[in-house]
C-alpha cells in the first residue's frame, strides 16, 4: 500500500516560501478569524467542542485534553492559569520547534482561545532555554498580537482579557513533567509533586487550578474551534483522532518532520517510502517510536493483537498503524511523535549506554530508585561498551531497571526503565555476548555512541 | 551590582509578569548571565535581596539547571549535542573534532580565553543531526568538515581582535 498523502493542519505553512512569522503574514492567511468567532460564543460550548473532538494531548502521555480541562476545579474561587508546556526536550522530538520559530501566531491564537474557554486570565509559555530565538519571537508574537487587541484587556471589544508571558527554562529535562515545570515557574527546583494531592487541575501554579497543555495540542484547539469538534473527530481513526507531526531522525535517507492524520499511516509506510527507507547499503535494526523513553521495537518481532470483534491479527513492525493505541499494545508508545531509527550497523548495548547517560544527567535525585538506578543503569552500560564490566553486570543491569518504574513521584522513573527493560528483552543475546561484541570490528561507518 | 542599566529596567519589568516574586528568579538569572556571563556569589545575593527570597533559595536554583554558571566561558560557546540522534549521526566525531581544533576538552576554556566547548544533551533538532549550538546560533548536519569552517570563523574573529 502506498503511503497516504500528508494531512498538514498544524505545519500548513512551515517552510512555506515567503511565509513570516510577524502578525501581518498570519493575519493575512486568515489568522485570529477563529478567535473572532470564539469570542462571539459561549465558553463552554469551545470546551465542549474539544471534548467531542477526541483530541489527546501531543507531549507524550496521550491523555484526552477535554478531559484534562474537565477536571479543572471551577468553583475554587482562585484563579485559572494555563501553562504551555514548550519545553520540548525529549530526544527524538522537534516539532513544537518550528511551531514557534515560523507559525508563533498560530500558538497564540490557540493559547488565547483555550483561556477564553475556560476562564483563564493569565497564561505563561514555558519555553526550553535552548530556544533563545524562539523566546524572543514569542516575546515580539505576544506583542503584536496585544496591540491588535488578539491579546490582553478587553479582546477584541469583549470584557474579557488574557495576558500571556513567556518563562525560559535553563537546560532541564525534567521541567517538561508538569508539576516539575509548575515548579519552575515558582522559581524554584523542578522537583515533580505527588499526586494526589497536586494534580494541577486542583492544585497547580500557585496552587491554583491549572492546565498545562503542549504546544501542539494548543495549536489543534484552534482547528477545532474552526471546524467543530465533530468534524475533527473524524480525521485520524477513532479514539487517535487529529493529526499529530511525526518527527523522524536517526539513520533514514530523509529525516524531518512529517503531519499525518493519526493512524492512517503505519511505520513502515512512514520508514520506506516517506523517508526513502534506511542509508546506502544498510538495513533497519530497530527503532524507536515515540521519543527515548519509548520502549523500543526490533525489526523482525511480530504482534498478535486482538480485534474488538474477539479475532486476532498479527502485524509487522512495518505494519503498525503510528496512533496512540496500536503502538500502547504492541508495547511501546506513540509518545511525544519522535521516531528515532537505528540501522544495522549500531550496536545496541552502546545505544542504550547513550540514552542512559541522558537520562543520568536528567533525573533531578528527588526519588532514590530513579536517581541511583539511572546512574547504576548508565555505569553498568558504560563499562559493557569499554569493556570493564563483570559477568554478572547482565544480571545486575536488568535488576536495577526493575525497581525503578512504580516506585517514584513522576514517570521520569518509568521513562529511564524503558529503554534498559525493552533493549535487554529484545537484544538480550547483545547483551549477554557484550565482551565479544566490543572486540568484534565495527562496520566502517558506525558512528561512536558513548 | 554592575549591570547595565538595559538589564536593571528589564529585570523590573519581568517581576511584574508574576504575582509571586519568587518565580522572576530563573528571569533574572537569564538576564544577569546574558550580561556578565555568569553568575557570581555578588550576583545570587543580589536576586535573593531583589526578591526578598534566602541566598539558599537562588543558590539551589542557580545549581540545579544546566544553563547557569558559576564561572565565566570563554568568548564563543560551542555546545555539541551528544544525545542519540545526534550520535547516531556522528556527534561525538564532531565534538572530538571542535576539542582538536582548539585544543581543549569539554567544559574548559582555552588557553586563550576564546572558547569553551560543551557536549549538552539534546537540543530538539534531531531531524538535522548532528547539531551545534554556538551561543545562540544552531548549526545543523555539522559534519567534521563544516566543524573545521565553523571553527575557522571563530579563529578568523580571535586574530582580528
Amino acid at each position: 500500500m502506498p503511503a497516504p498523502e500528508q494531512r498538514r493542519l498544524i505545519f500548513k505553512h512551515i517552510d512555506e516560501p515567503g511565509y513570516t512569522n510577524d502578525l501581518a503574514c498570519y493575519v493575512r492567511n486568515g489568522g485570529y478569524e477563529v478567535l473572532k468567532k470564539s469570542v462571539a460564543r459561549k465558553p463552554e460550548e469551545i470546551v465542549d467542542d474539544v471534548k467531542k473532538s477526541g483530541l489527546r494531548g501531543r507531549g507524550g502521555a496521550g491523555f484526552p485534553c477535554g478531559v484534562k480541562w474537565s477536571l479543572l476545579d471551577r468553583k475554587s474561587g482562585k484563579p485559572i492559569y494555563l501553562v504551555v508546556n514548550a519545553d520540548e526536550s525529549e530526544p527524538g522530538t522537534f516539532k513544537d520547534r518550528y511551531i514557534i520559530h515560523q507559525d508563533p501566531h498560530q500558538l497564540i491564537e490557540g493559547i488565547v482561545i483555550t483561556c477564553f474557554a475556560n476562564n483563564v486570565k493569565q497564561a505563561y509559555i514555558y519555553i526550553r532555554g535552548e530556544f533563545p530565538h524562539g523566546a524572543r519571537i514569542l516575546e515580539k508574537a505576544i506583542a503584536e498580537a496585544r496591540a491588535a487587541n488578539f491579546a490582553g484587556p478587553n479582546i477584541l471589544g469583549t470584557d474579557y482579557g488574557c495576558e500571556i508571558y513567556v518563562h525560559r527554562g535553563a537546560g532541564a529535562y525534567i521541567c517538561g513533567e508538569e508539576t516539575g515545570l509548575i515548579e519552575s515557574i515558582e522559581g524554584k527546583r523542578p522537583y515533580p509533586r505527588i499526586k494526589p494531592p497536586y494534580f494541577p487541575a486542583v492544585l497547580g501554579l500557585y496552587q491554583c487550578p491549572t492546565i498545562v497543555n503542549n504546544v501542539e495540542t494548543l495549536c489543534h484547539v484552534k482547528h477545532i474551534a474552526e471546524m467543530g469538534g465533530e468534524t475533527y473527530s473524524k480525521i485520524g481513526t477513532p479514539n487517535n483522532t487529529g493529526t499529530r507531526i511525526l518527527c523522524v531522525s536517526g539513520h533514514v535517507q530523509r529525516p524531518g518532520y512529517y503531519e499525518y492524520e493519526v493512524g492512517k499511516i503505519t511505520l513502515g509506510q512512514l520508514l520506506n517510502e516517506v523517508c526513502g527507507g534506511p542509508l546506502p547499503g544498510r538495513s533497519f535494526k530497530a527503532v524507536i517510536p515515540g521519543g527515548s523513553s519509548a520502549k523500543i521495537l526490533k525489526f523482525g518481532e511480530t504482534f498478535t493483537l486482538k480485534n474488538k470483534d474477539g479475532s486476532s491479527r498479527t502485524l509487522a513492525v512495518d505494519d503498525i498503524p503510528m496512533d496512540f493505541d496500536t503502538l500502547a499494545a504492541c508495547g511501546t508508545m506513540g509518545g511525544s511523535g519522535g521516531v528515532i531509527v537505528m540501522d544495522d550497523s549500531v550496536n545496541m548495548v552502546d545505544a542504550l549506554a547513550n540514552i542512559n547517560a541522558f537520562y543520568a544527567h536528567e533525573s533531578c535525585g528527588q526519588c532514590t530508585p530513579c536517581r541511583e538506578g539511572s546512574l547504576w543503569m548508565k555505569k553498568i552500560t558504560t563499562r559493557m561498551v569499554h569493556g570493564t564490566a563483570r559477568s554478572e553486570d547482565g544480571t545486575l543491569l536488568k535488576s536495577v531497571a526493575d525497581q525503578i518504574a512504580g516506585r517514584t513521584i513522576c514517570a521520569f522513573g518509568e521513562a529511564c526503565a524503558w529503554p534498559t527493560q525493552s533493549f535487554i528483552q529484545k537484544f538480550g543475546d547483545e547483551f549477554k555476548a557484550y565482551p565479544e561484541t566490543k572486540s568484534a570490528p565495527k562496520p566502517a561507518d558506525a558512528r561512536e555512541l558513548i | 551590582m554592575n549591570l547595565k542599566s538595559e538589564t536593571f529596567q528589564r529585570i523590573d519589568e519581568v517581576v511584574t509578569h508574576y504575582p509571586v516574586k519568587r518565580s522572576a528568579v530563573l528571569p533574572l538569572l537569564h538576564l544577569i548571565q546574558e550580561d556578565v556571563g555568569y553568575i557570581s556569589d555578588e550576583s545570587i545575593e543580589w536576586v535573593a535581596q531583589k526578591l526578598e527570597l534566602q541566598p539558599i533559595n537562588v543558590y539551589e536554583v542557580v545549581t540545579f539547571y544546566p544553563m547557569f554558571r558559576r564561572k565565566p566561558i570563554g568568548r564563543r560557546h560551542i555546545k555539541v549535542c551528544r544525545t542519540l540522534s545526534c550520535a547516531l549521526m556522528g556527534g561525538y566525531k564532531v565534538c572530538d573534532e571542535f576539542k582538536k581544533e582548539f585544543g581543549v576538552e569539554v567544559n574548559e576554556v582555552s588557553a586563550d580565553g576564546e572558547v569553551t566547548i560543551e557536549f549538552v544533551e539534546c537540543l530538539a533538532s534531531c531531524g538535522t543531526a548532528p547539531v551545534v549550538m554556538i551561543d545562540e546560533e544552531l548549526h545543523e548536519k555539522v559534519d567534521t568538515t563544516k566543524a573545521r569552517e565553523l571553527a575557522a570563523e571563530i579563529k578568523s574573529e580571535t586574530l582580528k581582535r
